[in-house]
């Protein structure tokens, strides 16, 4: 059951992605992002990490493809297309990407990975939490707080560039 | 772990969508487009965190720090470039690559 969930779901992710990055119209290209997105959640549910999977469905799928489509609405005219590389250039680009895939592929495939055998046990959200506000050896509380700061900065810069010159320019 | 499921099939899958994720970011020429092929290059890397985490070492969660960590960076880095992009329609009024020539602001 959960063998035919998972390809189901990596079909999903596959042929969306591919859909998104070679549409022509860029808000179907983002609602295929979305697709593929949460389906990616949806592998996080089968994999035993529920927290992990509600971030990324609030997050990504809640937060960035809203920002994607804001912006999209902002910036683009819907109907007009978007200009595609040449020909050649797609071709040379995918063969590149298809050989790089196989020899990515031929190497994960050599290597033999240990598996771990018992693995039941499930991860809770008290763990997660508790280890990232850990002092000692192992803990994550430096990296937790670099990345609130950087999560600060980020939304105070966003909004000083989204601004623009009128800012700086004193009238 | 998912019963049935090798860790060979997950990693396959995730290797896909990152030379997907290349594919696009090389053949696009609108910077929206672009910035959705990296968050499909971002989201393939934080599978394989995770996954390597709860097959290779199922006691520990670095692997989910990890991820929540690169989520927390994707999403800063995305609302960053978003207002760098609407920045940027304002003064040269288009998106695509081949409009944007200065990096003066």
């Amino acid at each position: 059951m959960e063998q035919i969930i998972f390809y189901i779901l990596s079909l999903i992710m596959v042929v969306f992605a591919i859909a998104s990055v070679t549409s022509r119209m860029i808000l179907r290209s983002v609602v295929y992002l979305l697709f593929v997105l949460c389906a990616i959640a949806g592998f996080y549910f089968l994999i035993d990490y529920n927290y992990l999977a509600a971030i990324q469905l609030t997050v990504y799928a809640g937060g960035i493809i809203v920002l994607f489509i804001f912006s999209v609405l902002l910036i683009h005219h819907i109907e007009s297309k978007l200009d595609v590389a040449s020909l050649g250039r797609r071709i040379l680009v995918g063969l590149a990407s298809l050989v790089g895939a196989g020899l990515t592929l031929s190497v994960i495939w050599a290597h033999p990975f240990i598996v771990a055998e018992n693995s039941a046990r499930s991860t809770e959200v008290r763990d997660i939490g508790l280890g990232m506000l850990s002092y000692g050896d192992g803990g994550y509380i430096l990296p937790f707080e670099v990345i609130s700061i950087l999560l600060l900065a980020a939304m105070i810069g966003a909004i000083i560039v989204a601004k623009g010159t009128r800012l700086t320019i004193k009238d | 772990m998912i019963q049935g499921v090798s860790i060979y099939e997950i990693l396959t899958v995730t290797t896909l969508l990152f030379f997907i994720g290349i594919y696009g970011f090389i053949t696009r020429k609108n910077l929206i487009s672009i910035l959705l092929s990296v968050e499909l290059i971002l989201n393939s890397v934080a599978i394989n965190f995770v996954v390597i985490n709860k097959y290779l070492y199922p006691d520990m969660l670095q692997g989910v720090y990890f991820s929540v960590f690169i989520i927390a960076v994707a999403a800063a880095e995305t609302a960053l470039a978003i207002s760098i992009i609407i920045n940027l329609y304002r003064l040269v009024t288009s998106v695509e690559v081949k409009a944007t020539e200065t990096m003066k602001f």
